[in-house]
C-alpha cells in the first residue's frame, strides 16, 4: 500500500506516545542515571562512570546465569518450534473439533504465569504430583529441589508445555492461509508427504515463524516467575535465570548501581540477539526472492 | 414419420429430465460397452487416523497438569496428603468456598480483572488512532518511533522493576489498579500497535477515500466505518492484550501492597509455617485459569486469523 | 492416452439428498474422446469445477462412475490418475527455481535426472520459458506463473488429459490470446485430451473443437460451436451463448395451432403434434438475433413492431423492439438503418426453434 506523506499524524500517535514515553522512557532514565552512580543515600552519591558496567561484565555469578539462559532460550526454541509446527499440521481445519482444538490448546498460554509455576509443582512433587509419581514408580529417583539434572528437565518441559501452542496457533493460521489449490496441485504432481511440507507449507510458514521465534526468544529470555515458584532458581542456582538473579540484586540487597548497569546490559543483549535473529530470517528471505544459485539437476 | 420424431425428442431430452440419479434413466450407451475392470488404489490414506490419534495424545497429555489441579481443589488436603488417587474419592467443594467467602482472596480476582480491564481500555483506546497513521500516513520519524515501540516489547520487566516502583510511589499511585493498569502499558501498547496495524494494512485505502468524498469527517468515518470493519481484528487484540497482563506477576506483585493486590500474589499465602495449602492453592489456580476460557471463547472463530497478526 | 467416460455420474455434497437440487452433478452420461480439445462452459455455479475435480480424482463422484479407458477409476486419488490440472490462480512452488518446479513432478517419481533435463528442456522451449529457468518462480509475472504450472502438467510423458479450471482469469487481457495460442499449440502437439473449464464463451469456443455447455448441474447440450449457435438444444444455450442472446416468445397451445397472445404463429404440423402430446405448457419459440429480418416497408407475412431503441455497436447494431409486451432484439447490419417508429420483421421459419420443457425439438427431414 502507497502511504501519504502527512506530519499530522503525529496528531494520532500523540497520546500512545505520552503513554509509552511515561512507562518507558522515565524509568529507562532512571534506570541509566543510577547505573553511572554509587548511590548510598537520598543525598549521598558518587558519579562511577563505567564501573558497575565492569563489575557485572565479570561478576562470575552473572556470566553463568547468562550462559544459562542461553542454554536455556536455544533449548526451549530447539525443541518447541518443530513441535508446535508438528501440532499445527495435526489440527483439523473446519468444524466444531476445530474450534474445540483451539480452545484446548490456547489454555496454557492464559494462565498467570506463577499459576503454571504452581501447577507444575503441584504435577511434578513425588508425594502428591502424578507425573513425580509416576517417575518414582517407574524406578527413577526423581526430585527436582535436589538434583539439578531433574530441576533443568522439568523446566524445560513445563515451558514447552507453557508455550508450544503459541508455536502451533501461529503456524495453525500460517497453514490455513494456504489456498486449497497447493494441495491439490501437489497430489496431481504426485509430491510425496514430506515434499508437500517442504515446498509448499514451510515456505507459507516463514512469516509467522519469524513472529514465533522473536516472541518465544524475548519472553524465554524474561523468564521469571515459572522456575520461580517451581524451583525457586534451585538446587544451589542451577535454574537461576537473569530475570531471577537481576530481581534478587534490586529489591532483595538494594543494590541500586550494579542492577541498574545489569538491567541495561541484559536489555541490550535481548534488543542485539532479536536484531540478529531478525536479520539472519530477513537475509534468508531476500536470498530467496532473489533467486539464488540452486543446482539445476 | 411422427414415430421418428417422437424418438428423437426422447433421445434429445433425456439428458435434461435426468433429475436425480435414479436407475431408470440409466439406459444409456455406457451399459452395452465391455466389461470395466474397476481400478484399486495402490496407496491408502490413513494417516487421517493417524493423526488425530497424535493430536488426541498430545491434547491428553497437556491437559493432564491442568486436570491433576482441578483434582487436586476438588480434595481435602487430608485427602491429598494422604493416598495418591487419581479422581477425588470425596469431591468436596470446601476449597472453592473457602476463597468465596473470604474477601481478601475473592478482592484478588477483583483487583486483578479490575487492573486488566483498566488495562485494555487504556491500551486499545490510544493504539487505535496510533496504528492508523502507521498503516496509512508516512510521517518524519515514522520508522524508527514503530522499531523503538517494538522493543519495548523486547525489555524485560524485571529491568523497570525498581524504577517503577519509586515512579508510582512518587506520585502517589503505589497500590492502585491504575498503577499496574499504566505499568502494563509498557508492553500491551506496543503490541496493539503492531497486532492492529497489521490487520488494518488489509484494509484498502479506497475504503478511507470513498468515505472522505462521501463527506464523512475524520473522527466520524473512524467510528462508524473504520472500526467496524477491523472488527475480528480489534477483538483478536483484546485478546492478547488480556492474556499478556492477565498473566504477569512481577510488576503487578511489586506496584501493589494490599488495596490492588493481584490473586497471582495472594496465593504465595497458601505458603505458610504450617506447610502448603495445597486444596486452596490448586482451587486458587483453577479460578484464574476460568476467565481465559471465557476470553478464548468468544474469540474463537477468529483466533486462527489474529495469531498471524492479521499479516497472511 | 485415454478416453474418458463419465457413467451414469453424479454428485452430491448433501449426504442425504432430497431433491434433484441437492445435487452439484445431476446424473450425467458424457465421452470425452482421446485427443480432443473440449471446453465445459457455463456460468458460476453450475458444476463446471465440480465436474472437473471429479475428473482429475480431488472429488469423488457420489454416484456413478468415471471412467478412464476402460478402467473405472473412482476409487483412484489424482496421483494415480495420470491426469494433469492447471488452476485458476497459478500454482507454484515459491522457493523453487522454475527448472525445479518444471522438474517437480518428475523427480517425484524418481525420474533419472538426464531425462529429467531432457524433459524439462523440452517443455520449456514449447512455453518460451527457457530463458527464466534459473530464476525463482516466486517472481514471476502472473502469466508467467501460469506458463509454469501448465509445464508441470506437460512434462510427464504418462499424462493421458490435461485439465484447466479457468487458467486465464489472472492474466492481462492482451496476453490472454497469446496464451490461448501456446495451448492450441501444445494440443496439435502432443495429442492431448484437454478439457478446459470457462464461463466465457468466446475463450471456449477460440479453444475447443467441442463444447459441452452447462447449466444447474447438467450438460444441457455438448457441440460444435457452430451447433451451439444455430441450433441451441437448450434455452439456456440460447440465452448463453450469443451477443445478445436468443429471442424466446412464450407460446400457446391451442387445437388448431400455436399462438404468441393473440398471434398464430404456423409451425411445421409435426412439431405441432409434439406438443399437443407432451402435454407442458411451457412451450417457447426461440429465434437468434442475428435471423430475425427486419424491414422498413411491410412485405409479406412480416409484423409491424414498434422500436424501442437502436444501439449502434460499430459494424453492426440491436435494435430492440417490442411485440406483444415482450422486449425482443434483432441484429442489423450496417447497411440497414431504420428511422421510423415502426418496423416490420419477420421470423424465418428454418431459423425459429420450438421447445418443450426448454428443450429443443426437432423433426426429422425427410
Amino acid at each position: 500500500m502507497t502511504k501519504v506523506q502527512n506530519n499530522r499524524a503525529w496528531l494520532l500517535i500523540l497520546p500512545m506516545l505520552v503513554l509509552v514515553a511515561f512507562s518507558a522512557i522515565i524509568p529507562l532514565m532512571t534506570v541509566v542515571n543510577y547505573s553511572v552512580q554509587d548511590v548510598f543515600d537520598a543525598n549521598t552519591r558518587f558519579f562511577t562512570g563505567t564501573e558497575w558496567f565492569e563489575t557485572m561484565l565479570n561478576d562470575s555469578a552473572l556470566q553463568a546465569a547468562l550462559l544459562r539462559q542461553f542454554a536455556f532460550s536455544m533449548t526451549i526454541l530447539a525443541i518447541e518450534v518443530p513441535l508446535g509446527i508438528g501440532i499445527a499440521l495435526l489440527m483439523p481445519k473446519r468444524g466444531w473439533q476445530a474450534s474445540a482444538v483451539l480452545i484446548l490448546i490456547t489454555l496454557p498460554l492464559l494462565i498467570p504465569w506463577n499459576v503454571v509455576g504452581s501447577i507444575w509443582q503441584i504435577f511434578t512433587r513425588g508425594d502428591i504430583g502424578l507425573m513425580g509419581w509416576g517417575i518414582r514408580e517407574l524406578g527413577y529417583s526423581y526430585n527436582i529441589t535436589r538434583n539439578p539434572v531433574d530441576a533443568w528437565a522439568t523446566i524445560i518441559l513445563m515451558d514447552v508445555w507453557h508455550w508450544t501452542p503459541l508455536i502451533a496457533l501461529l503456524c495453525y493460521s500460517g497453514l490455513r492461509a494456504i489456498p486449497e489449490a497447493y494441495y491439490q496441485a501437489a497430489r496431481i504432481d504426485r509430491a510425496s508427504r514430506w515434499a508437500v511440507f517442504r515446498y509448499i507449507q514451510l515456505p507459507k510458514l516463514t512469516n509467522v515463524l519469524v513472529i514465533g521465534v522473536l516472541l518465544r526468544f524475548m519472553h524465554s529470555f524474561m523468564i521469571y516467575a515459572e522456575p520461580f515458584v517451581l524451583t525457586g532458581g534451585g538446587p544451589g542456582s542451577s535454574t537461576t535465570f537473569l530475570s531471577q538473579s537481576l530481581t534478587t540484586m534490586a529489591i532483595g540487597q538494594q543494590d541500586l548501581g550494579p542492577s541498574a548497569a545489569f538491567s541495561l546490559i541484559y536489555f541490550l543483549i535481548i534488543l542485539l540477539v532479536s536484531w540478529v535473529f531478525y536479520t539472519a530470517i530477513m537475509n534468508m528471505q531476500k536470498d530467496d526472492a532473489t533467486g539464488g544459485h540452486r543446482h539445476d539437476a | 414419420m411422427t414415430h421418428d420424431a417422437t424418438t428423437r425428442q426422447d433421445a434429445r431430452v433425456s439428458p435434461s429430465t435426468g433429475t436425480s440419479p435414479s436407475v431408470a434413466s440409466a439406459a444409456t450407451a455406457a451399459d452395452e460397452s465391455p466389461r470395466l475392470e474397476r481400478a484399486r488404489a495402490r496407496r491408502r490414506g490413513g494417516s487421517v487416523g493417524r493423526s488425530r490419534f497424535l493430536l488426541a495424545l498430545y491434547l491428553i497429555l497437556m491437559l493432564l497438569p491442568i486436570y491433576w489441579l482441578i483434582n487436586m481443589s476438588l480434595q481435602s488436603n487430608s485427602e491429598i496428603l494422604g493416598a495418591l488417587s487419581f479422581w477425588p474419592r470425596e469431591v468436596t467443594f470446601d476449597n472453592y468456598i473457602g476463597i468465596f467467602t473470604d474477601s481478601n482472596w475473592y478482592m484478588g480476582y477483583v483487583n486483578s480483572i479490575a487492573y486488566v480491564s483498566m488495562n485494555m481500555l487504556i491500551s486499545i483506546s490510544v493504539a487505535l488512532p496510533a496504528a492508523y497513521a502507521f498503516s496509512r500516513f508516512k510521517f518524519i520519524g515514522d520508522k524508527h518511533l514503530f522499531f523503538w515501540l517494538l522493543t519495548n516489547l523486547m525489555a524485560p520487566p524485571a529491568v523497570f522493576l525498581l524504577p517503577y516502583f519509586q515512579l508510582y510511589y512518587s506520585v502517589g499511585l503505589f497500590d492502585t489498579h491504575i498503577a499496574v493498569a499504566l505499568a502494563h502499558c509498557l508492553f500491551n501498547i506496543p503490541l496493539a500497535v503492531w497486532i492492529l496495524e497489521g490487520f488494518m494494512s488489509s484494509v484498502p485505502k479506497e475504503v478511507d477515500e470513498t468515505a472522505y468524498i462521501d463527506g464523512y469527517s475524520f473522527p466520524s468515518f473512524f467510528v462508524k466505518i473504520f472500526i467496524p470493519m477491523i472488527r475480528s481484528g480489534i477483538g483478536v487484540t483484546l485478546f492478547f492484550l488480556f492474556m499478556f497482563s492477565w498473566v504477569e506477576l512481577l510488576l503487578s506483585r511489586t506496584l501493589t501492597a494490599t488495596n490492588a493486590q493481584p490473586i497471582a500474589s495472594i496465593m504465595t499465602r497458601t505458603s505458610t509455617a504450617s506447610g502448603i495449602d495445597w486444596g486452596t492453592l490448586a482451587a486458587a489456580g483453577v479460578l484464574t485459569i476460568l476467565p481465559g476460557i471465557i476470553v478464548v471463547y468468544f474469540v474463537r472463530n477468529h483466533i486462527a486469523k489474529g495469531f498471524a497478526l492479521g499479516r497472511t | 492416452m485415454a478416453e474418458i467416460m463419465l457413467k451414469a455420474l453424479a454428485h452430491t455434497y448433501v449426504s442425504n439428498p432430497q431433491s434433484p437440487a441437492d445435487y452439484a452433478i445431476r446424473e450425467m452420461t458424457h465421452v470425452w474422446h482421446q485427443g480432443g480439445a473440449y471446453a465445459l462452459l457455463g456460468p458460476s455455479g453450475c458444476g463446471k469445477s465440480t465436474l472437473l475435480n471429479i475428473i482429475s480424482g480431488l472429488l469423488q463422484p457420489s454416484d456413478g462412475d468415471v471412467v478412464f479407458d476402460s478402467r473405472i477409476v473412482n476409487e483412484l486419488p489424482p496421483e494415480e490418475r495420470n491426469i494433469a490440472q492447471v488452476f485458476q490462480f497459478p500454482v507454484i512452488y515459491d522457493t523453487m527455481t522454475v527448472f525445479d518446479n518444471l522438474a517437480f513432478p518428475l523427480r517425484n517419481i524418481r525420474t533419472p535426472e538426464a531425462k529429467v533435463r531432457e524433459r524439462v528442456a523440452e517443455v520449456a522451449d514449447i512455453l518460451d520459458l527457457v530463458p527464466l529457468l534459473r530464476r525463482k518462480a516466486k517472481n514471476l509475472t502472473a502469466d508467467e506463473k501460469q506458463k509454469v504450472s501448465m509445464g508441470r502438467g506437460l512434462v510427464r510423458d504418462d499424462v493421458s488429459a490435461i485439465l484447466f479450471d479457468e487458467p486465464l482469469t489472472v492474466i492481462d487481457p492482451q496476453l490472454k490470446w497469446k496464451l490461448r495460442r501456446k495451448l492450441k499449440e501444445i494440443h496439435e502437439r502432443f495429442n492431448i485430451t484437454m478439457i478446459y473449464v470457462t464461463h466465457d464463451q468466446l475463450e471456449a469456443s477460440t479453444f475447443a473443437e467441442k463444447i459441452a455447455v452447462m447449466y444447474e448441474g447438467q450438460v444441457v447440450q455438448f457441440g460444435t460451436p457452430r451447433e451451439l449457435f444455430e441450433k441451441p438444444a437448450h434455452t439456456f444455450v440460447g440465452f448463453f451463448i450469443g451477443s445478445p442472446g436468443m429471442n424466446f416468445l412464450e407460446m400457446t397451445v391451442t387445437e388448431s395451432g400455436l399462438s404468441f397472445g393473440k398471434l398464430p404463429i404456423p409451425v411445421d404440423p409435426r412439431l405441432l403434434e409434439l406438443a399437443h402430446r407432451s402435454g407442458s405448457n411451457n412451450v417457447k419459440l426461440g429465434i437468434r438475433p442475428e435471423f430475425v429480418e427486419v424491414h422498413e416497408e411491410v412485405g409479406s407475412n412480416t409484423l409491424s413492431v414498434k422500436v424501442e431503441d437502436i444501439q449502434d455497436l460499430g459494424t453492426y447494431s440491436i435494435l430492440s423492439f417490442r411485440l406483444n409486451g415482450v422486449s425482443l432484439k434483432a441484429r442489423l447490419g450496417e447497411e440497414h438503418a431504420i428511422r421510423g417508429e415502426y418496423a416490420h420483421v419477420r421470423f424465418p421459419e428454418a431459423s425459429t426453434h420450438l421447445y418443450i420443457d426448454e428443450c429443443r425439438v426437432e423433426v426429422g427431414n425427410d
